[in-house]
């Protein structure tokens, strides 16, 4: 009901050449909520920045295994929405539920057992510079507490999954790019988290890199993570997804398309 | 907790500058504040050395008699602070006097009359602090037959009271120097947060806790003030041994008085001071940056 009342507001915003669109996004939502379980769902949500709406009324429901793909131009809002995700940043107004979790009453304390939910990838990598590539993914683990054995078995078998084995020992700043969002994704990926949100990963990345980035997250998305990822790039989009795409112009959704 | 300490330690090793800096700053803090301790820690021996078994030497007027003695005896010990008490006549007093001084003899024996007066050695109970000696040498005066009493009230009170101004200053000055080194731990642990920052940043993205980001800064500002604290006493130790035969070989001449080396219970004490320094600066520091 929700749903229906936010599409009704978005039509009759944007007129009928959105009305496919809309209808569209309805009947997939109807189709997520019939067949999958929803792991995430944004009520209405908007986020300001000063006097400046970043996002507008954003109401979505995502669910449990998608692959998503937010487009849009260089400050659409594609990244602030994957922030209020993971509560870098929060919702000036609206209600976001990540797997049954209201994150409005989510305290400061229980905040790091909320993102331990989320692999994230980041188009700057966010390695630590002077830790070893064993090091950067092993601290996943540690920081949820698991034992060392465990842990360096893990650690290990994911970076073989990516390719960066050999290179255990070492340090970011001595790999490529291609290299560093490898890791960037064995970190996202090793403690198995339930969302993987990508903001940006192939900006920095050649076109081969950036291939083998989006190969890399297509296979976890086979394993039954749900992935969200954020990208200006609009070849790389229409190349690659199998999902939906979910495109974002000035805060608001303009479009959702599902590509098979 | 290993995790902990091997994460301190590593990154001790990649700011070792920075971390040099503070132990070194840590251990003069400390050395500084042990030396003050080390000197406080013998004077009150010494101190207390002298005030056990005080000692009250009483001379009497030139019409005391023997037979005055034992009243004058009873009287004394009805007071209650007598150990030992001798009585000295004054002719027993001039031979001692002229054993003492050999030398001028020849100017004693040209004495016509004895110009001491009798007297009586008292040594008082022990743990007598400078006001008990007082009070009961002013007793004493009070007795019609005593003459005058002395017992090193000029010089004692003197030292006494130059000797708390010192420790006050002491105090102070080791106050002041605790400051200093919390001041620079707590700036060491704060350009140490800044220059980690993005570590920072990246622990809390991937679900770690507040605990789990500030447990190695806190254990490598225990680390640094426990390392600072033993740099500071094996300093004082070395500089101890070197020097304080010296000193007690001079001071010798004067007084029998042995500088002993901080008791064992004031080193724990001070490892523990400059442990918990360490531990303090970090806290101070995380409390603002990571609120």
């Amino acid at each position: 009901m929700q749903h229906s009342l936010t599409h009704a507001r978005y039509i009759s915003k944007f007129g009928f050449s959105q009305l496919w669109g809309s209808i569209n996004y309805l009947l997939k939502n109807m189709n997520v909520k019939n067949n999958k379980n929803s792991i995430i769902r944004l009520f209405n949500v908007s986020k300001r920045f000063g006097g400046k709406l970043a996002l507008k009324d954003i109401s979505l429901d995502i669910g449990q295994g998608e692959f998503i793909f937010i487009s849009g131009p260089s400050g659409a809002g594609k990244s602030t929405l994957l922030k209020i995700l993971y509560l870098a940043e929060k919702a000036s107004e609206g209600q976001i539920l990540i797997d049954g979790m209201n994150l409005a009453r989510i305290s400061s304390s229980k905040l790091p057992f909320l993102r331990r939910r989320f692999g994230m990838i980041f188009q700057d990598f966010k390695l630590i510079p002077a830790r070893t590539v064993y090091e950067n993914v092993a601290l996943v683990l540690e920081a949820a507490g698991e034992k060392p054995s465990f842990i360096r078995k893990k650690v290990v078998q994911v970076l073989r999954t990516t390719g960066m084995e050999k290179k255990l020992k070492a340090l970011p700043p001595t790999l490529s790019g291609g290299e560093q969002q490898r890791v960037a994704v064995a970190r996202a990926v090793v403690g198995e988290p339930s969302i993987i949100l990508a903001d940006e990963p192939t900006g920095s990345l050649d076109s081969s890199s950036a291939q083998t980035t989006l190969d890399l997250l297509m296979e976890y998305h086979k394993k039954g993570a749900t992935i969200l990822i954020a990208s200006h790039n609009l070849h790389l989009v229409e190349s690659n997804i199998r999902g939906r795409n979910i495109e974002i112009s000035d805060g608001m959704i303009q479009r959702t398309a599902t590509m098979l | 907790m290993i995790h902990f300490v091997k994460k301190a330690l590593a990154d001790i090793r990649s700011n070792r500058f920075l971390n040099f800096i503070t132990i070194i700053t840590i251990s003069l803090s400390i050395l500084i504040v042990s030396v003050f301790l080390l000197f406080f820690e013998n004077t009150s021996r010494m101190i207390e050395s002298w005030n056990q078994g005080g000692r009250v030497m009483i001379y009497l007027k030139n019409d005391f008699t023997l037979d005055m003695l034992p009243d004058l005896k009873k009287k004394i010990n009805a007071m209650g602070e007598t150990e030992v008490m001798i009585y000295i006549p004054k002719s027993y007093a001039l031979e001692r006097l002229k054993k003492t001084m050999s030398s001028q003899s020849t100017f004693l024996k040209t004495l016509k009359d004895n110009p001491l007066p009798d007297a009586m050695d008292i040594r008082m109970k022990s743990n007598n602090s400078f006001e008990k000696i007082q009070k009961f040498a002013q007793s004493i005066k009070a007795i019609e037959i005593v003459e005058d009493v002395e017992y090193g009230q000029s010089w004692l009170g003197r030292f006494l009271k130059i000797f708390n101004l010192f420790k006050i200053t002491g105090y102070a000055m080791c106050s002041l120097f605790f400051l200093i080194a919390l001041f620079i731990t707590a700036n060491t642990v704060r350009l140490a947060f800044y220059s980690r920052q993005l570590e920072v940043e990246i622990m809390r993205l991937v679900g770690a806790t507040e605990t789990f980001i500030k447990a190695p800064f806190y254990v490598e500002g225990l680390l640094q003030g426990f390392f600072g604290g033993i740099i500071g006493l094996a300093t004082l130790l070395i500089s101890y041994l070197m020097i304080a035969p010296g000193v007690t070989q001079n001071i010798a001449s004067y007084i029998y008085f042995d500088i002993r080396f901080l008791s064992v219970q004031m080193i724990l004490l001070i490892i523990f001071g400059s442990t918990f320094l360490g531990w303090f600066g970090c806290y101070l520091s995380l409390k603002q940056l990571l609120k």
